[in-house]
């Protein structure tokens, strides 16, 4: 067991924390969180900065220690979040990079890198939620085609997006976990219309896509015909498994700012709210080393995470709620503030025991497939 | 960042659990319910292993290694609801003559309990008035001024058959070697309880299924592992860091994870964990016990707490 930065990561660390220190002060001011368009064009302009000094490749290629490294880092200079950069960045890019061609990596990987396309995940369907395999938009073959009909929702950043990570069904007769494939569609394609929804944070994060007889090349199918539930378990795992690290690291910082603004309003001098507060701290100390263990043994196995990503999801899910709540106790009447420090935060909060599976399922995941627990009737 | 177990450290983990499956098998477990006393044998053989001189350094005859090490040996003892005052013991080790071998038993005042008083031929932490057994009194003080001597202590009809227990009237401030090593005993037993809950949950059949293939049980499995992964990150990074708060959080998360796991076992188990022959209500005392020593939920929430403004 060591924690210690050994001498290659302790370079790689300062020269990161000196390249920040300069690159941080000629950012652009942050856009408004409901003008994604604007979210896009700064998340993305981040992300070449990033390509242009060398880290563009920093999420994929590095050894995870190394990319925790880097999210520690950029957190803790308040560098920007991925954003807009997400879906291509955290789970689309590593699914194309571990199970694309040649040609596809070519394509599809370099302008994730560069900043200059970003990606949608168009999985979940009206009727398709937590059993997403039940998913029924259709794609039937056309010469070197795919015609695509069906409806998506929930689709995070869709209107901003170049690229969807697309689950069809390809074969109807088959059961249902058998007939679907992963396609990667561009969002410019005719027959493509996006209608936002409205989150209950008031912003326009998400849309409901609706496809009508889209034509997508066979080309773009990453996986074989009908085995694309496999490729799905591959993106799920980056996406449950790694994509959330960075932000334990903000909810530390966080924490830290609400015991200093409970000091400053006097509701530190409440020992029940204090405890509350440290009992926080030793959460988010001990899912960082949770954090640090996972990404220890991913370096060992190597390749795409395991499971264990849903212990972590698990728990840090409904930690981050825990927080936006004590954070709402320290702020009193402030915290119904829509202006107010970390109103959105608490409000955003909600979604993380839903998206990307929810704790329901997670716990399904850890009883059957770490416990081996008999699956349910 | 190498953050997992070396070959060395797997290697003596396993000899500790081979050790105790060995010494202290289910059926040892049940004979030292019915006829509970301090298994003095058993005790030599730690020593022997090098339990207790496990931080000691070579040069004082002891094995010489650190922390995380000690952290696992513990977890293991934690497993297999070793009784003794291990904790004290293993603390002595290098000061007190005979802890480092195994040869003497050493209790000592954890928060404002005393647990193997009777059996233990050393008691630290109590007063130097005389009233300590064996030669204690030579290391009773232990810098605490005024504090009670056994003939003071009380004793309690200890809820835990394999802990006797007595009280004290003034706390003692605890040691953070302590407050890991109770975290780690704390992360034996939560591995320990989700382990038999879930062979429970497999093998008891109710409406013509395993009852694990409920949701409602297998959600308590999956929150005891998450409880448990969770407490092994914190105590094992502890152990590496030695930081205050680090000790801090990896108690109040093994603390959780063993009361709640043992809770939670026993209800998987149904009636048949009301009984006095499954061992679940075991573990959940002595997780009882362990979560009453030096170092418990308020005083490591408060230190945590302070943390955040340091
Ligand atoms: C902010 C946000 C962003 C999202 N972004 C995307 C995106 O970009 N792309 C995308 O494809 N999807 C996205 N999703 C969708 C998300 O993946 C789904 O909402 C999620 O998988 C749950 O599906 P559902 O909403 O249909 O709920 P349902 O599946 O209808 O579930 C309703 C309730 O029933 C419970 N439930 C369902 N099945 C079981 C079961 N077997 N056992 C126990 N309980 C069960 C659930 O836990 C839940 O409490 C997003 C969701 C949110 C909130």
């Amino acid at each position: 067991m060591d924690l210690s930065d050994t001498p290659e990561e302790e370079e790689f660390r300062a020269r990161l924390r000196e390249w920040l220190a300069k690159a941080l002060p000629t950012l652009p001011p942050k856009p408004s969180p409901e003008d994604w368009p604007a979210r896009r064009a700064y998340d993305l302009g981040w992300q070449r900065t990033l390509h242009d000094a060398g880290y563009g490749q920093v999420h994929w290629d590095a050894s995870p220690t190394t990319r925790l490294i880097f999210l520690e880092e950029t957190e803790r200079a308040g560098a920007p979040y991925v954003g807009a950069g997400f879906v291509g960045l955290l789970h689309a890019g590593p699914t194309i990079a571990a199970e694309g061609t040649d040609e596809q990596q070519a394509r599809w990987l370099p302008p994730i890198l560069r900043g200059e396309e970003a990606w949608c995940q168009g999985f979940s369907e009206p009727d398709a939620g937590s059993d997403l395999a039940s998913l029924r938009t259709r794609a039937w073959r056309d010469g070197d085609t795919y015609v695509v009909s069906g409806s998506k929702i929930w689709t995070s950043h869709a209107e901003v997006a170049d690229w969807c990570e697309l689950l069809v069904r390809t074969d109807p007769t088959a059961v249902k976990h058998r007939g679907i494939t992963w396609l990667a569609m561009p969002m410019s394609t005719p027959g493509i219309t996006v209608r936002p929804l409205r989150t209950l944070a008031g912003s326009a994060e998400f849309a409901e896509v609706f496809l009508d007889e889209v034509r997508v090349p066979v080309a773009n199918r990453v996986g074989e015909e009908n085995d694309g539930w496999r490729v799905t378990m591959v993106t799920l795992s980056f996406e449950r498994g790694t994509a959330f690290v960075g932000e334990v690291v903000a909810c530390r910082r966080v924490l830290g700012e609400l015991a200093r603004t409970a000091r400053e309003n006097g509701r530190w001098d409440d020992p029940v709210l204090r405890r509350r507060l440290g009992r926080l701290n030793a959460e988010f100390r001990a899912l960082w080393r949770l954090t640090q263990w996972n990404v220890s043994e991913a370096e060992q196995t190597g390749g795409v995470p395991g499971v264990g990503g849903s212990v972590f999801k698990l728990r840090y899910s409904h930690a981050r709620q825990e927080l936006y709540d004590a954070a709402a106790e320290v702020l009193g009447p402030r915290s119904l503030d829509l202006d107010g420090p970390w109103t959105l935060d608490r409000l955003s909060s909600l979604s993380y025991t839903i998206a990307a599976g929810t704790s329901q399922i997670q716990r399904n995941i850890v009883a059957e497939r770490i416990l081996g627990l008999p699956k349910g009737p | 960042m190498r953050f997992r177990l070396t070959g060395d450290q797997r290697a003596l983990r396993d000899s500790v659990r081979q050790l105790l499956a060995r010494r202290f098998d289910g059926e040892a477990l049940r004979a030292a319910v019915a006829e509970p006393g301090l298994d003095r044998a058993l005790w030599r053989d730690l020593g022997e292993l090098g339990f207790f001189a496990l931080r000691l350094p070579e040069a004082d005859g002891g094995v010489g290694l650190g922390l995380p090490e000690a952290v696992l040996a513990f977890e293991e003892t934690g497993r297999a609801l070793l009784p003794g005052p291990l904790v004290a013991t293993h603390l002595a080790a290098g000061t007190v003559p005979g802890a480092a071998t195994g040869e003497t038993v050493v209790a000592a005042v954890d928060g404002e309990l005393v647990e193997w008083l009777e059996e233990a031929d050393v008691v630290c932490g109590v007063g130097g008035d005389g009233s300590v057994r064996g030669d204690g009194g030579a290391y009773g003080a232990d810098g605490v001024p005024g504090a009670p001597g056994v003939a003071e202590a009380v004793p309690l009809r200890s809820v835990d058959p394999l802990t006797p227990l007595h009280s004290v009237s003034r706390r003692r401030a605890a040691d953070p070697v302590a407050v890991l090593l109770t975290a780690a005993e704390q992360l034996g037993t939560a591995g320990r309880v989700c382990e038999l809950a879930v062979q429970h949950a497999r093998a008891r059949e109710q409406f013509g299924r395993p009852v694990g293939a409920f949701q409602a049980v297998k959600h308590l499995c999956a929150d005891m592992l998450v409880r448990t992964e969770l407490a092994r990150a914190a105590v094992y990074a502890a152990a590496v860091t030695a930081g205050r708060a680090d000790i801090a959080a990896a108690r109040l998360l093994a603390d959780e994870a063993a009361v709640r796991g043992a809770r939670d076992c026993l209800q998987v188990h149904g009636g048949m964990g009301f009984t006095w022959e499954s061992e679940v209500h075991l573990h959940l005392k002595r997780a009882w016990v362990r979560a009453q020593r030096g170092g418990a939920n308020t005083e490591s929430e408060e230190v945590l707490a302070g943390d955040l403004l340091s």
